[in-house]
C-alpha cells in the first residue's frame, strides 16, 4: 500500500503528458469499438465485449472488404483500429498503411522504412513482424533492423526514431512494443545467433533510453535487487545472472525477448518471458543458465525485477519461454486472486499469483508432452518449481552426437508465440497449439558474431499415436489445470485467437481458414478459406454501428519453413515418408487483410 | 536427366544405392575414394550410398550440419520453404564452384537474401558435407529424414575437422 502511494506520488510529480498518454490508451482499450493494442488490452486477454456477431448468427458471416498488403511473406500480428483509422503493417520491409474506415479503406498515408536487406538473413525463421502499437497520438513501429520509429498517427510523419540493437551481431526484431505510461517497452530477437537478450524502455516523447534490463549478466545489467527480487518467494541473491553459467558463455547466452508483453497498472508491473539459452547444444553451457526461460515481472518505471520464475532450467530442447502472460482476476477456493496464466513452449500451462510470483498450477496442456513427468509443487522441496526431466528424452544426459528420439513437444513447442484468448464469461482460455514431436541431436558449434549459433539437428513430425494432425485448438481451465475441450487440426494452429461476448471464439488455420467456434463446446459454427495460410491474429471492431472481424493472411514464419514441404517421421521407416500433409498442397504465399461482418 | 532420377527413385532407388547413377552423370558418379571421402572423375566431392543404404560419413555429417545451419530458411531435408529455394535441387543444378561461392558470399534478389557464410566455421568446415548431402537428396539417393546407417568417420576427416574448427 505504501508502495502504491509512493508510486502515485511519483506519477503526479512526473510530466502531465505521461499520465494523459496512459489514460488515453487505457480508455481506448476499454472501448470495444476500437482495437487499440495488438494484445486486445494490457492483460493480453484478446477478449471483446462486442456481441453483434454471436454464436446464433456467426454462421451468416460474410466477407465485407479486403485489402492487399503488397508483401508476400509471413503476416503475423493484426491491424489496430483507432477511431476511424485502421493501421495495417506488413512483414519486411515493414510498411505501415493508415486506412480510412469512413471512406471504404482509402489509404490516408503509407510509411515504408528504408532498411538494409542484410537484416533479412539474420532473422531466424522468416521476416515476420507482429504489428504496430499506438499511444499519445503516435504509431510505434519496431522494424526488422531494430529501429523503433514513432509516427504521427494522423500523417505518418516520423516524430522520432531510435536504434535498439545491432543486426551485424544477429540482433533483429519481430515483436510489437508495449506503450506504458511515458515509456515504450521494447524487446529483441536473435537467440539463434548468440544474442544476449534485453528489454529496453524508451521515452514516449523523444525516444531517449530510460532503462535496459538484460536476461543474464551482472546484477547491474539484469536490474535486480539481490535482496528483494525473488524466485518462488526466495531472494535471488547476488550474481544470479552469472553464477549458473560457466565462464563467459552468458555473454552470448540468448534469453531473447521476442514475445508479447502484458502490464498490470495497479502493480505497475510489466510481464514477459525470456527465450532459449544459446546454443541449442546443452553440453556447451553447463548450469541452469539463469535467467533464460524465465517469466519476469519488472517495475515499469525502473525496470527493477520484482520476481522471476525460471520454467525450464538448463534448456535442452529450445523451449523458449516468450509466450504471452495473460492476466486475470479469478476466484480460487473462494479467494479472489490476481493471476497470470502462461502456455509455455515446453507444453506446461502455468498459473501464478502475478503479485508475488507464487506458482499455483503447472500442468500439461497437451497430453503427449513426455520430456517431463511434471513440476515439483512442494515449497519445502529442494527441487521446488523444477520440472522432473525424463532421462530418455534428455538431450543433455544422452549427450553430444547422440540422437534423442520421440521427444514431445518439438522445439516449436506445444504452443509458440501465437497468442491465446480468455473469456471472463466462461473463465476458459482458448489456446492455439502444436501437436508435433521431434528427434534432437546436439553437437559442438563455434560462435561467430552475426552467424547462426544453433548446434543441434532436429527432425519434427506429427505426434505419434494421436489423430495424425499437427495441431489442436483447445479450451483450458487455468485453475483446475485441465483441458475443457480440444478440436483436432490438420496443421499447427499458428493464429492468435479472439474471444467475444457473443460466446464465439475465432482463430485462423495454416490452410487459410478463418474459423468461428462455440466458446462453450468448440463446435465449429463458421469457416471461410482466405487466400493464404493464416499466422496472424484475429481482431474485432465496429464502424457505423456494425461489428467487423478481421485477420491477416500470408503463410510464412516458422510454420512456413517447417511445414511447407510436409513433415516425415524418420522413425516410421521408409514406407511412411511423404505420408503427412504438406502445407504447399493447400496454400501459397499471400498478403491480405480479410474483414468479415454479419450483414444487417 | 532429372526425370530419370525421379523415375529411378520411385522404382526403389533409395535401397539400390547410387549404382544406377554411375553410368549416367559425371557430376554424381564416384570415380575414386580417398580416406573416406568420395570424388567424381573431375575431383568434385560426391556422395556414396552402399547397397544396404549405408551412407558415407560426409553425407551423414551434411545431414546434421544442414539441419543446424540451413534449414531455418530452406526447410527440412533440403525441400525448400515458403520463401527459400529447395537446396536439394540447387546442389544438383549448380556447379560445385558456384555452390561454394554462393554459400561463402551470399546473394540478394530483392527481399530474398541469402547471407554470407564465409566466416562461419560451422558452415565452411562442413561445406563438402552439406554439398554431398544435398546432392544425395537432389538425386533421391538418400530419402528424407536421418540416414539410418553411416560409415565411420575416417581419421583423415576427423583431423581435417579439428584443424578447421580450431
Amino acid at each position: 500500500m505504501k508502495k502504491k502511494l509512493l508510486l502515485t506520488t511519483a506519477l503526479l510529480l512526473g510530466s502531465t503528458s505521461m499520465v494523459a498518454a496512459n489514460d488515453d490508451l487505457m480508455a481506448m482499450m476499454d472501448d470495444p469499438n476500437q482495437w487499440a493494442i495488438q494484445t486486445g488490452d494490457y492483460a493480453n486477454q484478446r477478449y471483446s465485449d462486442l456481441d453483434m456477431i454471436n454464436k446464433d448468427n456467426v454462421g451468416d458471416m460474410q466477407v465485407a472488404w479486403t485489402f492487399s498488403t503488397g508483401v508476400l511473406r509471413g503476416h503475423e500480428g493484426s491491424p489496430l483500429v483507432i477511431g476511424d483509422i485502421m493501421y495495417v503493417h506488413t512483414p519486411f520491409p515493414n510498411i505501415v498503411y493508415a486506412l480510412d474506415l469512413a471512406n471504404d479503406g482509402k489509404i490516408i498515408w503509407k510509411y515504408e522504412p528504408k532498411q538494409d536487406p542484410d537484416v533479412i538473413p539474420v532473422m531466424c525463421c522468416d521476416t515476420v513482424n507482429r504489428g504496430v502499437a499506438y499511444a499519445d497520438g503516435k504509431i510505434f513501429l519496431h522494424q526488422a533492423d531494430t529501429t523503433v520509429v514513432a509516427l504521427n498517427a494522423d500523417t505518418g510523419a516520423v516524430e522520432w526514431s531510435v536504434v535498439n540493437g545491432d543486426p551485424s551481431i544477429g540482433e533483429t526484431n519481430t515483436a510489437t512494443v508495449l506503450p506504458v505510461g511515458d515509456k515504450v517497452i521494447v524487446g529483441i530477437s536473435g537467440g539463434e545467433f548468440g544474442v544476449r537478450g534485453h528489454v529496453t524502455a524508451y521515452n514516449i516523447a523523444d525516444g531517449s533510453q530510460e532503462w535496459r534490463a538484460y536476461s543474464m549478466g551482472p546484477d547491474s545489467d539484469i536490474l535486480v535487487d539481490p535482496e528483494t527480487t525473488t524466485h518462488l518467494g526466495t531472494p535471488v541473491g547476488e550474481n544470479s545472472g552469472t553464477n549458473t553459467w560457466e565462464g563467459d558463455q552468458w555473454k552470448i547466452g540468448g534469453g531473447t525477448t521476442w514475445g508479447w508483453y502484458s502490464y498490470d497498472p495497479d502493480e505497475n508491473l510489466v510481464y514477459y518471458g525470456t527465450g532459449n539459452p544459446s546454443t541449442w547444444n546443452p553440453a556447451q553451457r553447463p548450469g541452469d543458465n539463469r535467467w533464460s526461460m524465465t517469466i519476469m515481472a519488472r517495475d515499469a518505471d525502473t525496470g527493477i525485477a520484482k520476481w522471476f520464475y525460471q520454467m525450464t532450467p538448463h534448456d535442452e530442447w529450445d523451449y523458449d519461454g516468450i509466450n504471452e502472460m495473460i492476466l486475470t482476476d479469478q476466484e480460487i477456493d473462494g479467494v479472489e486472486r490476481k493471476l497470470l496464466t502462461h502456455f509455455d513452449r515446453n507444453g506446461l500451462g502455468y498459473t501464478l499469483d502475478r503479485v508475488s510470483g507464487e506458482l499455483l498450477v503447472a500442468e500439461k496442456f497437451d497430453p503427449v508432452v513426455n520430456w517431463t513427468t511434471g513440476v515439483d509443487m512442494d515449497p519445502n522441496s529442494d527441487t521446488y518449481g523444477r520440472p522432473a526431466v525424463v532421462a530418455q528424452y534428455s538431450t543433455e544426459q544422452n549427450g553430444e552426437d547422440v540422437n534423442s528420439t520421440g521427444i514431445c513437444p518439438a522445439a516449436l513447442g506445444s504452443k509458440d508465440q501465437q497468442p491465446a484468448a480468455y473469456s471472463p464469461k466462461t473463465e476458459l482460455f482458448y489456446v492455439p497449439t502444436n501437436h508435433v514431436c521431434m528427434d534432437y541431436e546436439p553437437f559442438r558449434v563455434s560462435y561467430t558474431a552475426g552467424q547462426p549459433y544453433v548446434g543441434a539437428t532436429l527432425a519434427m513430425y506429427p505426434a505419434p499415436d494421436s489423430h495424425g494432425g499437427m495441431g489442436n485448438f483447445i479450451a483450458w481451465d487455468n485453475i483446475k489445470g485441465e483441458i475443457a475441450w480440444s478440436v483436432p487440426e490438420q496443421f499447427s494452429v499458428w493464429s492468435g485467437a479472439l474471444a467475444t461476448a457473443g460466446d464465439v471464439v475465432f482463430y485462423g488455420t495454416l490452410e487459410g481458414y478463418l474459423k468461428a467456434v462455440d466458446a462453450a463446446t468448440g463446435e465449429e459454427l463458421y469457416s471461410f478459406k482466405t487466400p493464404s495460410g493464416i499466422i496472424g491474429n484475429v481482431m474485432t471492431y465496429t464502424q457505423d454501428g456494425q461489428q467487423y472481424v478481421a485477420v491477416l493472411s500470408g503463410i510464412g514464419g516458422w510454420a512456413g519453413i517447417g511445414l511447407a514441404a510436409g513433415l516425415t517421421n524418420p522413425n516410421d521407416g521408409l514406407g511412411a515418408v511423404g505420408g503427412y500433409a504438406a502445407l504447399s498442397d493447400y496454400t501459397a504465399l499471400g498478403g491480405q487483410l480479410t474483414v468479415f461482418t454479419v450483414p444487417n | 536427366m532429372r526425370n530419370i532420377a525421379v523415375m529411378l527413385a520411385t522404382a526403389g532407388m533409395m535401397v539400390m544405392g547410387q549404382g544406377a547413377f554411375a553410368q549416367d552423370d559425371p557430376n554424381i558418379t564416384v570415380a575414386y575414394e580417398e580416406d573416406g571421402r568420395y570424388f567424381t572423375d573431375d575431383g568434385i566431392p560426391t556422395y556414396f550410398v552402399d547397397e544396404d543404404g549405408t551412407v558415407d560419413w560426409l553425407t551423414f555429417s551434411g545431414f546434421r550440419r544442414y539441419h543446424s545451419e540451413c534449414h531455418v530458411c530452406h526447410g527440412p531435408d533440403g525441400e525448400g520453404s515458403t520463401y527459400a529455394p529447395a537446396l536439394k535441387n540447387s546442389a544438383v543444378d549448380m556447379t560445385y564452384d558456384d555452390f561454394l561461392y554462393t554459400v561463402a558470399a551470399g546473394r540478394e534478389n530483392g527481399n530474398s537474401v541469402m547471407p554470407q557464410f564465409g566466416d562461419n566455421l560451422n558452415v565452411t568446415c562442413y561445406i563438402d558435407d552439406i554439398y554431398v548431402y544435398l546432392k544425395a537428396r537432389g538425386t533421391d539417393a538418400v530419402a528424407r529424414g536421418r540416414p539410418a546407417k553411416k560409415q565411420a568417420k575416417s581419421e583423415a576427416i576427423a583431423e581435417d575437422e579439428d584443424a578447421c574448427m580450431g
